[in-house]
Order: C-alpha cells, then structure tokens, then sequence
C-alpha cells in the first residue's frame, strides 16, 4: 500500500514538473519569428503525433479502429466540435465490432 | 469574484466538451486500475493527483506489474516530457502581469486537450480563463475514474474496447478544422504523423518509447513548419 502511495505521489512530481516549469518561469515575450512560428505548430503537431498510428491499437483490432478514425475525422471536417466527434467514433467502433 | 469574471466564465463554457470526453477515458482507467488490484480510492487519488491520460495509464500499469519505483517515475517523466513544449507555448499566450504563483497553479491544469484549446485561442489568454479552462476537466477525469473504479465489472467488453478511441478523438477533432483552413498546418500535420509512424512501424526506431518518438516528431515538425511557412504576424 505504501508502495502504491510512493509511486502515485512520484508520478505526480514528474507530471508537473515538465508543465510548471517553462509557464511559471518563462515570463518574457520572446519576439524571435522563428520561435514565435515554431510554438504555435506545437499544437498541431504534437496532437497529430499522439493520434496516428496510435489510434489504430486503441480498440483492440484494426477494422473497428479504422472505422472510427473515418467517421471522426469526417465529422471533424464538418467542425462538429469535440463531443460529437468523440461519442460518434465510439459508437462507430462499437457497432462495427457488433456487426464484423 | 471568480465567478463574475467573464474570462472565467468562457474557459468553464470551454471546458465543457473537454470533460464530457475525458468521462469514458477515465472511466476506462478507473477499470483498469481496480482490475488491477489497486483500490477505488487510490485510482481516485491517482486521477487528482496526476491529471493526465497516458502518462498516469502507463504509470499505473507498472505499478500493477510490481515495476521498481525508479521505473515507474522516468517511464512517466519521458511519456510527459511533451508538456515542456506546451508549457512553453503557453508562457508566451498568458498575459504577461500574470504573477508566478498563479502560473505555477494553472499549470497543473495542462493537459493536451486544455492546452489545446488555450493554445488555439485567437487573444492573449488569462489567469482566470485557464482556471475556468480546467475546473470541469479536472473534475471530469476525477468522476469517470470514480465510477469506473466502482462498476468496473458490469461493463461489457465491447464498450470498454468502443471507448479507447474516445482521446484520439478528439484530437481530430481539435486537429482537422486547423488543417482545413492553412496548408501550413496541413503539412506539419503530415510530417508529425510521417515521423510518428516510423517510429511504430520501423524495426529498430520501435525501440524508442511512444513519449520519445511524440517529443521528436513535434519538434521535427514545428522546426519544419518554423523554416518553410514562418508566420508573418504571431
């Protein structure tokens, strides 16, 4: 039990400090374009990096996962917002699992 | 007063989604957890403290597996290294008066979604408007993981397995409107995606853990995208 209790207060630590550490310190706006240019594609990259191909082994098989990366990106495509877009490849995983 | 603030006000209606969809996400994690031996309670515990998907999934594992402490905290450390960058990026869209006891506190909030949608915003952001940001996520993750702990036997499987794809998700959901308007972001998009598969796919790049190959892969992007499509008015 103690163990357990070490271990989740040591994740935590390393958790917040890679999220602290550059917001709380970092109070300068930095003017370089080329910095300026490079943080703002963080967003996407990183999004996009953490999604394929990870996605593919989210569901437990290939087919049902493929499925529901389509109906998400369709529905992302037609800004749909992030709950629908979300609870529509759920439910397409779940139904393709049903039916194939 | 925090509540009358209209800042905060506008984060909390942003948050919303966000927490609708780390429900099914936690919930997943607090099955997970207690199918593992870990008591509801501490699955709680571990969702408040660590605020985060797969660094916590992953940490949670090991301790199930019985992994060494030293273990359990670099495997976590790596797979979160990724928040430096977004950290970064927002120290540059939060009003700069923003005093640093109120950065420190906000950025516990930061998750890749809260991030997201901070980092997408079109003004310079606010103190109270990351806190509105974060509130209902936060309680969001605490909740499902809560209710996933305690029926964590009554679910069928299917529905376990349909709500794996709830994150990713989402991230295309925050991904493809950005995609569709600039072919900058198109093509960031590519190369982060590109670099990422390798890393999976290749045999000898496999090696490098999914927190590494996410770290190298937005960085290779961004520098690209820094390079070939500066923005002129950032």
């Amino acid at each position: 039990m103690s163990r357990i209790l070490a271990a989740v207060f040591l994740m935590a630590v390393v958790t917040y400090i890679p999220r602290a550490l550059p917001m709380t310190f970092i109070k300068k706006r930095l003017t370089s374009s080329f910095i300026r240019s490079f943080l703002y594609y963080v967003p996407y990259a990183a999004l996009a990096a953490m999604t394929f191909p990870a996605i593919l082994y989210s569901t437990g098989d290939l087919t049902s996962a493929l499925i529901g990366m389509g109906v998400a990106l369709v529905l992302a495509f037609y800004e749909k917002g992030l709950l629908i877009v979300a609870l529509g490849a759920i439910a397409a995983v779940f139904f393709s699992q049903i039916l194939l | 007063m925090l509540f009358r603030d209209p800042d905060f006000r506008y984060g909390l209606k942003k948050g919303v989604p966000i927490a609708l969809g780390y429900a099914p996400v936690a919930f997943t994690f607090g099955i997970l957890a207690v199918s593992g031996g870990i008591p509801p309670s501490l699955a709680v515990l571990i969702s408040l403290t660590n605020l985060t998907s797969a660094g916590q999934f992953a940490g949670t594992k090991l301790i199930i597996a019985g992994a060494p402490l030293f273990e359990i905290a670099l495997t976590t450390l790596v797979i979160n290294i990724r928040y430096l960058l977004m950290s970064f990026a927002l120290s540059q869209k939060l009003l700069p008066n923003t005093s640093m006891l109120k950065r420190a506190l906000i950025s516990f909030g930061i998750t890749d979604e809260t991030f997201a949608l901070a980092a997408l915003e079109k003004d310079d952001i606010s103190f109270s408007y990351m806190v509105g940001l974060i509130c209902l996520p936060y309680w969001g993750w605490a909740l499902g993981t809560a209710l996933g702990a305690m029926v964590f036997s009554v679910l069928p499987g299917l529905v376990q397995n349909a709500m794996g794809i709830a994150l990713y998700a989402m991230f295309i959901a925050l991904i493809v409107p950005g995609g569709k308007k600039s072919r900058a972001v198109l093509a960031i998009v590519a190369i982060a995606v590109t670099i990422s598969s390798l890393f999976t796919w290749v045999p000898g790049l496999k090696q490098v853990s999914a927190g590494w190959s996410t770290i190298i892969a937005t960085l290779a992007a961004c520098l690209a995208g820094a390079v070939f499509f500066p923005r002129e008015e950032v």
